[in-house]
């Protein structure tokens, strides 16, 4: 396919010509993927790449929800950049896993279902009110910028790749996040009655981030070295930028039990549910369509 | 002025963006936005302004701490220079003796 805008052409003069025929071009959006473009994932390799790459797609899908809803047309502009940024690295990881198995990005992002993904609940927890998301933003943020420094260091090319890229952007992440947090929890009584509130709620699903199990420990194993960055080993770094943030903002940690999680095995809460049928309806109503 | 947030119904204040597109070049306006603070208002500044690779360097300023001319006074102001060659030195014929001019 090749990218063309109708409406430019001199000889189709229609006002509907703008918006009836733009195509996008995905030899050329396949160049931005990183990695090599050759490179195909183990299927353990693939296994990792879409646990990482479905956190991102989910958080991503979420976060589009703000544009025409954030409280001032800036702060749509810039949760929608963030959700770019992260719908960017999902490209990147899904397409990656899915050379183990001859799928598409967009066949593992639109032709699976809830027990096929493979995100931790943290990303599917809802919206909510502004406080909600920023707190889950404050987590994911934390969690990515801790994950993807140390990726940088695996032994697989195409991880380290994507890593070196996302890194930088998930580091404006943390400081938009943590702006707010400062601004929430140290603004109104209102505001911090609710960021108060908003960390005691996504507080449980901390802990599922940094759980290592069987395929974490067969990467690690890898004869070509260490391929995963072990979740076990994300726990100090995020929790001490956890813990500083939150002092900044003269406020405790909660004391509330973690949440069973279960995601990595593709067992999820009923929120992925809904949000994969708004994410998906269109690609599967009309399969094959561009746009 | 008061706390932006303070009162339910209070937009944030206003401020101007000026974004350098390269270096060697000037500052250059190219909008306004909101923000409740500095601290905000470069970072939505980058947000919306600088997310095509249009920058490397952006400046804000609090609207209010910008001061214009009067549009409606504009003939009055800018008028004066116009039939008045006498201001400009080339219209002076050079003085015999005089180097380096």
């Amino acid at each position: 396919m090749t990218k063309s805008y109708a409406g430019r052409d001199a000889s189709t003069g229609s006002i509907d010509d703008l918006h009836g025929d733009v195509a996008v071009d995905e030899v050329e959006l396949a160049e931005e993927l990183l990695g090599a473009a050759d490179a195909t994932a183990s299927d353990d390799v693939a296994a990792y790449a879409l646990r990482l790459g479905d956190d991102a797609l989910i958080l991503a899908q979420q976060l589009g929800w703000w544009i025409s809803r954030a409280p001032e047309l800036e702060e749509d502009v810039a949760l929608g950049n963030i959700a770019l940024d992260l719908l960017g690295h999902a490209r990147s990881l899904l397409h990656y896993a899915g050379t183990a198995s001859g799928r598409t990005e967009d066949g593992l992002a639109y032709w699976r279902d809830e027990p096929e993904f493979r995100s931790a609940w943290l990303f599917e927890q809802p919206n909510g009110d502004f406080a909600h998301t920023i707190a889950r933003q404050l987590f994911a943020a934390l969690y990515f910028e801790a994950l993807y420094s140390r990726l940088r260091d695996s032994a697989d090319e195409t991880l380290t790749a994507i890593a070196a890229k996302a890194v930088k952007e998930v580091a404006y992440h943390v400081d938009h996040a943590e702006q707010w947090m400062l601004r929430l929890a140290l603004g109104t009584d209102e505001s911090r009655r609710r960021i108060t509130v908003a960390i005691a709620d996504l507080w449980p699903y901390l802990d599922e981030l940094f759980r290592d199990d069987e395929l974490i420990e067969r990467l690690d194993a890898a004869p070509e070295g260490a391929i995963a960055a072990r979740p076990s080993a994300l726990r100090e770094p995020v929790m001490d930028a956890v813990a500083g943030i939150l002092s900044a903002c003269e406020l405790d940690a909660p004391t509330v039990p973690f949440a069973a999680g279960g995601g990595r095995e593709g067992r999820h809460s009923s929120y992925l549910g809904y949000l994969l049928a708004e994410m998906q309806v269109l690609a599967r109503k009309h399969p094959g369509a561009s746009w | 002025m008061s706390t932006p947030g303070a009162e339910p119904d209070e937009p944030w204040p206003l401020w101007e963006v000026f974004v350098r597109a390269n270096r060697g070049l000037s500052h250059v306006h190219v909008g306004s936005l909101h923000a409740p603070d500095t601290e905000m208002a470069i970072r939505n500044a980058r947000d919306v302004y600088t997310r095509r690779n249009e920058g490397v360097s952006i400046w804000v300023v609090p609207a209010e701490a910008i001061t214009t001319s009067d549009p409606d006074a504009r003939d009055a102001f800018f008028e004066s220079p116009a039939g008045k060659n006498y201001r400009h030195a080339r219209y002076y014929d050079k003085a015999e003796g005089v180097r380096h001019l």
